[in-house]
């Protein structure tokens, strides 16, 4: 392959360190040129996708419908289930500039990574278009993948409000009550949440805890903030900030009255007590309705539930589809992406697999959903409610590192006895490192 | 040792000047020509990513940015000196790697005696104890790591039957270390114990005829005749192991999958830290002073390991 004669030969050998420190054996070629966006003769097309966690897009049959409106293309997914994994990896590759998928998966968690470090390495997507899909989307869905000179980065998938599941049949048992509504006034902030994890314990069947963990404990209340770890200016400031603190708080007061299954979220033992019934309620943003289903299988079917969430509406999660710049099939994958975000598909997504939609029309087409997993929850109205009610949250670059460190933190005072105390100081510490 | 036997020089054939001399300088050439794959390889594969990560250690990169080298000199080695979460992982490599090495050559040395007798089915055992290195790392560690669960996994329920109270194996440092160990244990067992039983045969029998005439039992056989004669070779399997073990990754990055060694740091090793710090944290600089300072403490070990080696045979030759 040609190596682009614009790449500066410092650069080209940057590339090269990279890939060679990467390990991985790729072709250090990256210097694609602009044009080639085309197969040759209009031929048949291979899509490549690469994504993280479950998208749900095989699973709702949504590439096989695209593959039969358009002959000649198909489409090729490959998945990692750790997103962290997975953004390793992309990272490996968008160095070396090769073995890059034409579409690659973003999660919210990582888009100010994109936008301040490495717009250049995406495409902008307004060069087929987009910016007449903007309409389409929730605002600050569209203008978090907006970078400084306004290209569009990505085009939104999901959103994650966030929302309380829990077992009805182990409520049951516990002699707590059953229906959402009461639940939603009785858990109405944290403390009433914790107050009534205690009257579980209290008479909980055997083995079985009030919630997963704390740390998912700290994940969904500091989903409810605006600033988190960053402010607006983009200045850090987790340690002064008193609503990380109060999730901090709650989750500490949570590990210590013996609520948490002390289970690590997305562990394989994680996995395993979904049927075996070892926690009662799961904080849950919209995505996770589609993992406690795989998980929980056949047999959870009616078993759970779901209801507001303590304390107000938040978002945990979300996603954006991407389309690199090494990437082959450009044009191919903007068209792919455009109808995988379009209303009519983020709504079937969602009643199928429980994405929720970061487009304002399948907003209003899911309003009426319910899931008879989940005890015919009403879960568009759930979730419609919180998604607009959650606070636009301010985007960091680091965020996914620094909420890695803290709840590694939290585990430590929930599974080792640490010391509250001394564990922020272990936060502390470990987010220093981090950033280096 | 060396591996070629001396062979005397050809006598010189009555050809014409000019054939032998290009012959001479054939003969000359060609070996280099036979090892060049090798060494081309091993200088794209082996010295270039060498010195280009000691070159990227003198700098601040991330890989994000890689085109933005920020120069600070001695600066990733220094900041080590005072990087606790470097000294820990130093720390726990030592520990992993003692509790990983130790049992198993002392086991591999017991499995070698027993598989030295003359005894039915010896080749399949033979064959037996090697398997365990056939599999994978990914594979194994993901057995153990089932295994060796809190809540539902099959080690804990057997020391559960016992009225031992669930340990935790994943976040208790000891525990949580010792699992890490008996993975590597687990694999690497039955390959020293074939190396051991390779040098054991090459023990003279006469020697075992004149103990077993002086009255010697079977264990005064195996501490007199049977560990002197292994010397050389419990050498090199302890030098392959010390190497083995300061590059501990797999395991204890598979047994729970987290690039921190667990939510306290408490298994983390050296090579899993350089990972985090490149792949986790994207601090490509510091990685690679890290991988630096393995590299040296790497050859450090083995030098000291070797001149101890030396010093002891060198002793006995005086006796």
């Amino acid at each position: 392959m040609p190596i682009d004669r614009a790449v500066r030969s410092t650069t080209l050998a940057v590339r090269l360190g990279a890939v060679v420190l990467s390990g991985a054996l790729l072709a250090a070629c990256g210097g694609s040129s602009d044009g080639a966006t085309t197969d040759a003769a209009g031929g048949d097309v291979t899509i490549t996708v690469d994504l993280f966690g479950s998208f749900g897009y095989k699973e709702a049959g949504l590439y096989a419908e695209y593959e039969k409106l358009h002959p000649g293309v198909t489409i090729k997914q490959t998945d990692t289930e750790d997103e962290a994994d997975y953004w390793k990896s992309l990272q490996t590759r968008l160095a070396g500039g090769g073995g890059l998928a034409d579409v690659q998966g973003v999660e919210v968690g990582r888009i100010a990574s994109v936008t301040q470090q490495q717009a250049d390495k995406f495409e902008d997507l307004k060069k087929y278009g987009a910016d007449g899909l903007k309409g389409q989307f929730a605002e600050a869905k569209w203008a978090a993948a907006t970078g400084k000179n306004g290209e569009v980065l990505g085009l939104g998938t999901d959103v994650g409000p966030e929302a309380m599941c829990y077992r009805k049949d182990l409520f049951a048992k516990a002699g707590l009550p059953t229906d959402r509504e009461a639940l939603a006034k009785e858990w109405g902030d944290w403390d009433g949440y914790l107050e009534l994890g205690k009257r579980y314990k209290a008479k909980a069947p055997a083995k079985s805890a009030w919630l997963d963990s704390v740390g998912s404990l700290y994940s969904i209340m500091i989903g409810q903030e605006q600033e988190r770890y960053y402010d607006a200016s983009g200045k850090l400031i987790w340690e002064e900030n008193p609503a990380l603190r109060a999730a901090w708080d709650h989750s500490v007061k949570a590990a210590a009255d013996g609520l948490s299954a002390k289970l690590d979220q997305w562990s394989p033992q994680w996995n395993q007590a979904f049927s075996a019934g070892s926690f009662a309620t799961m904080p849950c943003p919209a995505w996770m309705l589609g993992y406690i289903k795989g998980q929980a299988g056949e047999t959870g079917k009616g078993k759970w539930d779901v209801a507001a969430l303590p304390g107000g509406a938040g978002n945990w999660g979300g996603s954006y589809l991407a389309v690199p710049k090494a990437a082959q099939h450009k044009k191919e994958a903007y068209e792919l992406i455009k109808w995988l975000t379009a209303p009519e598909q983020q709504a079937r997504l969602f009643e199928k697999q429980g994405n929720f939609p970061s487009s304002t029309g399948a907003i209003e087409k899911v309003a009426t959903a319910t899931d008879p997993y989940f005890s015919n929850a009403p879960i568009g109205k759930i979730f419609g409610d919180a998604a607009k009610a959650a606070p636009v949250q301010v985007l960091g670059v680091h965020d996914q590192n620094i909420a890695q460190q803290i709840t590694n933190a939290l585990s430590e005072v929930e599974r080792k006895g640490t010391a509250p105390e001394k564990a922020w100081e272990n936060a502390r510490k470990g987010v220093a490192n981090t950033l280096g | 040792m060396t591996l070629t036997a001396p062979v005397n020089p050809p006598k010189a054939l009555p050809v014409s000047r000019r054939e032998s001399s290009v012959r001479r300088a054939w003969r000359k050439a060609s070996p280099y020509a036979y090892i060049a794959p090798f060494f081309t390889l091993f200088a794209a594969f082996g010295v270039f990513p060498l010195i280009y990560t000691a070159y990227v250690s003198l700098y601040r990169v991330e890989l994000q940015t890689p085109g933005d080298m920020e120069w600070r000199g001695l600066g990733n080695y220094t900041a080590l000196l005072g990087d606790e979460f470097f000294w820990n992982s130093l720390r726990n490599t030592f520990t992993i790697g003692v509790l990983s090495t130790v049992p198993q050559l002392v086991i591999a040395l017991g499995l070698a005696h027993l598989l030295n007798y003359r005894m039915r089915g010896r080749t399949f055992l033979r064959t037996a104890v090697l398997l365990p290195y056939a599999t994978s790392v990914a594979a194994a560690t993901l057995v153990f790591a089932q295994l060796f669960g809190r809540d539902f996994g099959l080690i804990n329920y057997v020391l559960g039957a016992v009225g031992i109270g669930p340990v935790d194996w994943q976040n208790d440092t000891v525990a949580s270390q010792i699992a890490v160990s008996t993975v590597v244990v687990w694999r690497w067992t039955g390959y020293n114990a074939l190396i051991y039983l390779a040098g054991m045969q090459s023990i003279p029998d006469e020697l075992y005829e004149a103990a077993a005439m002086d009255g010697a039992s079977r264990w005064r056989q195996f501490f007199h005749v049977t560990l002197p004669g292994l010397r050389p070779t419990i050498v090199f399997t302890v030098i392959v192991s010390t190497i083995g073990a300061t590059q501990l990754f797999g395991e204890p990055l598979l047994l729970e999958g987290s690039i921190s060694g667990g939510i306290s740091h408490q298994y983390q090793t050296l090579g899993l830290y350089m990972y985090e710090q490149g792949w986790g944290f994207f601090h490509l600089g510091r990685a690679a002073a890290i991988a630096w300072v393995m590299f040296l403490l790497i050859v450090v070990v083995v030098g000291v390991n070797a001149l101890i080696a030396r010093r002891r045979s060198r002793k006995e030759a005086g006796r």
